[in-house]
């Protein structure tokens, strides 16, 4: 299901060590970019590996690359008013591929009334502005925690 | 060995001189004050990086000042390009609006020319600013919800029903499908009876600055360019009152630059405007003053105010001696502001409303043209009507209570701000000179100098606000634990479904032989480079091809656009 990609033999006792894995995403077509790249450099420096998917992916794309990346956490951020549409296609997408060991966590321009929605899907923090940046990286610190607790329960 | 820009920079330079009374204040008076209180002073910096003195005197200024800051409505323009300024008449209020459908956009024009409002100003939704119509599989999600959705000519005839294009002069905030966009309005002044002599209006259309800053285009950047000119051409040509352009800094601040770097990078571009339309076989003085700018006005008062008009006197000087334009109008830098949309905070949303006016104040004390002020609802979503009237409001009273549209740029001569004034300059022509060793601003763009520049500010910004060296009342200090949430406009997805529906029904009730023959028509002028394509484009519009089948035409020539790797 996870197409072999814990199969590198000794790799899971590795997990709490290796940097945890991240992937900034705006996954609709929207430019406004300053966000994602104070995230890049802060998640950077707080010693995370940082992958960019580059603006405009489509949500299949944002999956593929998390999928090819071996991430621990696909971070999620939209400024467009999109969030409801595109962060859900992002979910199904990772469902319909069977992946559950990937966090999602969001963020953006997101209305109080849509966070519960969000949540039930399975997306965590949904942050708005003004939030402090070490607030956003402990809580991408502790789901990649428990996604690499259950990984390594699961091998 | 030095170019021009290097050259200009070291005038200014040598043109200052040194206060020796300042020096002895300071050791007799400052000095031991500050000893005796305890006081330990530090340095204190401006948006820019540019250290800022605890006082300025006379010695600041440069030793021509008094030609170097001039007389309003004359050369180099510091105080103004008109020369009684808002005695004359007020600044154009002009609120950016847009959203869900071209009806609901249509009734928020008409409510806001009812309180007053003296221009219109456009905003549209993602899929519209890429060039995908609203039922295309990318548009899902966002029709509408970032401004108004335009599929066809029929959306646009619905935006103006009821408004006079020939009374009123709108702005249109569409970049990547500029030349759609314009040639839809073109068309619909057309089949109101309108000439097109007497449309007046303004598209962004700067494409440069979406590469460096806004982040919304179709093609590659050549392609886009090639669509400037062609509008720059028709326009000069068939549409006097048009502004073909707007050289936009705002996106370039709010992707996080600082004020130098806002008004380095739009100048910038603005000069290889100039440079296309002069390649295009144009006479300068033909086309420059319908050049015009859009600048952001953030929260440093003083500096904001120096911005602009330090960008007047730059454009000035560099079009008289760099450009050779002979006419006053082409060296006349005139503008639009907005207030910052970044300075706007979801916390204590009322907040907003001083910040708002404090910016709004500054684009009127740097001479402004037109103004578009952020309601305080912003950081939430787009705003209400009751927030958008607080926003105009604000104009108002500046315009009409506090007298300060009674004198003509009431704060020149101050030693600080004209000091402040020629650093920025400076600054300026130092980006300049670094963008030209680059190979031009092209280059700088494709490389991706420009928007690392931006994203390594953006950064450092954020990193003080985190380490509260920069206050954000409301946000990191005067914190409140319990935000209680306001009004918001909300936008569903009945405004989605509305849209294709009403697109399903154009494109039944057009001529389909007309629809692609026109395509055909466009496709075949594309090819060829000295082709002006506004007259092809004009016709696919007239016959109701959508906006995307449009776009099409030119994905398919041009191809896409990948941005270069900035992290």
């Amino acid at each position: 299901m996870l197409g072999g990609r814990y199969s590198v033999s000794g790799r899971s006792q590795k997990y709490t060590e290796a940097p945890i894995k991240v992937l900034l995403a705006k996954p609709a077509i929207d430019g406004h970019d300053r966000g994602i790249f104070v995230l890049a450099k802060a998640f950077r420096d707080a010693g995370m590996d940082v992958i960019y998917a580059g603006l405009l992916p489509t949500p299949e794309e944002v999956v593929d690359t998390a999928i090819n990346e071996d991430v621990d956490v696909i971070a999620l951020s939209l400024l467009n008013g999109a969030h409801m549409t595109a962060f859900r296609n992002v979910m199904e997408i990772l469902k319909k591929r069977g992946v559950q060991d990937i966090a999602v966590v969001g963020g953006g321009i997101i209305p109080d009334e849509d966070k519960p929605a969000l949540e039930k899907m399975g997306i965590t923090g949904n942050f708005g502005p003004g939030t402090p940046l070490n607030v956003i990286i402990d809580h991408i610190k502790t789901r990649a925690r428990e996604i690499r607790k259950m990984r390594e329960n699961e091998y | 060995m030095d170019n021009f820009w290097d050259i200009k920079a070291k005038e200014i330079m040598q043109s200052f001189s040194e206060d020796k009374n300042y020096e002895k204040w300071k050791e007799a008076v400052l000095n031991p004050w500050n000893k005796k209180t305890g006081y330990k002073d530090k340095t204190r910096e401006n948006s820019s990086s540019m250290p800022v003195k605890e006082l300025y005197t006379a010695g600041d200024l440069p030793r021509d000042a008094a030609e170097r800051i001039g007389y309003p409505g004359e050369y180099p323009f510091t105080r103004g390009i008109y020369p009684n300024m808002y005695r004359g008449r007020n600044w154009t209020m002009r609120m950016f609006s847009g959203f869900g459908t071209p009806d609901d956009t249509n009734k928020r024009l008409k409510y806001l020319i009812e309180n007053g409002e003296t221009g219109l100003s456009i905003a549209f939704d993602m899929p519209t600013l890429y060039g995908y119509d609203c039922d295309s599989k990318r548009a899902e999600g966002e029709v509408g919800k970032c401004g108004v959705n335009v599929s066809s000519l029929h959306d646009m005839e619905r935006i103006f029903d009821g408004i006079d294009l020939s009374k009123v002069s709108t702005s249109m905030t569409i970049n990547a499908p500029a030349a759609i966009l314009t040639a839809m309005y073109f068309v619909l002044a057309e089949k109101k009876g309108i000439p097109l002599e007497k449309i007046s209006g303004t598209v962004q259309a700067d494409i440069l600055k979406e590469y460096i800053a806004q982040k919304e285009w179709m093609y590659p950047p050549e392609a886009h360019l090639r669509l400037i000119r062609d509008m720059l051409v028709y326009s000069t040509e068939h549409v006097p009152k048009w502004n073909y352009i707007s050289v936009s800094g705002y996106h370039i601040r709010e992707a996080g630059s600082s004020a130098v770097q806002e008004l380095a990078f739009t100048l910038a571009d603005g000069f290889y405007y100039i440079e296309m339309g002069i390649n295009a076989g144009l006479d300068v003085d033909d086309f420059a003053p319908r050049t015009s700018f859009f600048f952001n006005s953030s929260i440093n008062f003083f500096e904001e105010i120096a911005k602009f008009r330090a960008a007047r006197r730059i454009w000035a000087t560099v079009l008289k001696e760099k450009y050779n334009a002979k006419n006053p109008k082409s060296m006349a830098l005139k503008f639009h502001t907005q207030t910052s949309g970044y300075t706007l905070t979801w916390q204590q949303p009322l907040n907003n409303i001083v910040r708002t006016t404090i910016e709004a104040m500054a684009a009127v004390l740097g001479g402004t043209q037109s103004l578009h002020t952020n309601s305080y609802d912003e950081a939430w979503a787009l705003p209400t009507d009751d927030a958008v009237k607080v926003a105009l409001r604000t104009q108002q009273i500046l315009a009409e209570e506090t007298g300060i549209t009674d004198v003509i740029d009431p704060l020149g001569g101050s030693y600080y701000l004209e000091r402040l004034t020629c650093e920025m300059e400076i600054e300026a022509y130092k980006y300049f000179s670094e963008i030209e060793k680059m190979g031009g601003i092209l280059n700088a763009v494709k490389s991706g100098y420009l928007q690392k520049e931006i994203a390594d500010t953006s950064y450092k910004k954020q990193l003080k606000i985190e380490r509260e060296e920069d206050i954000i009342v409301g946000v990191n200090k005067y914190v409140d634990r319990d935000e209680k949430p306001i009004n918001t406009l909300k936008i569903t997805d009945v405004a989605e479904k509305g849209q294709i529906s009403s697109l399903e029904n154009v494109k039944k009730n057009r001529d389909e032989s007309k629809v692609s023959r026109s395509l055909e028509e466009l496709h075949k002028a594309m090819e060829d480079d000295r082709v002006n394509l506004m007259p092809y484009i004009m016709e696919c519009v007239r016959n109701y091809c959508t906006l995307e089948e449009i776009s099409n035409v030119g994905r398919e020539i041009f191809g896409e656009w990948k941005e270069p790797k900035i992290y």
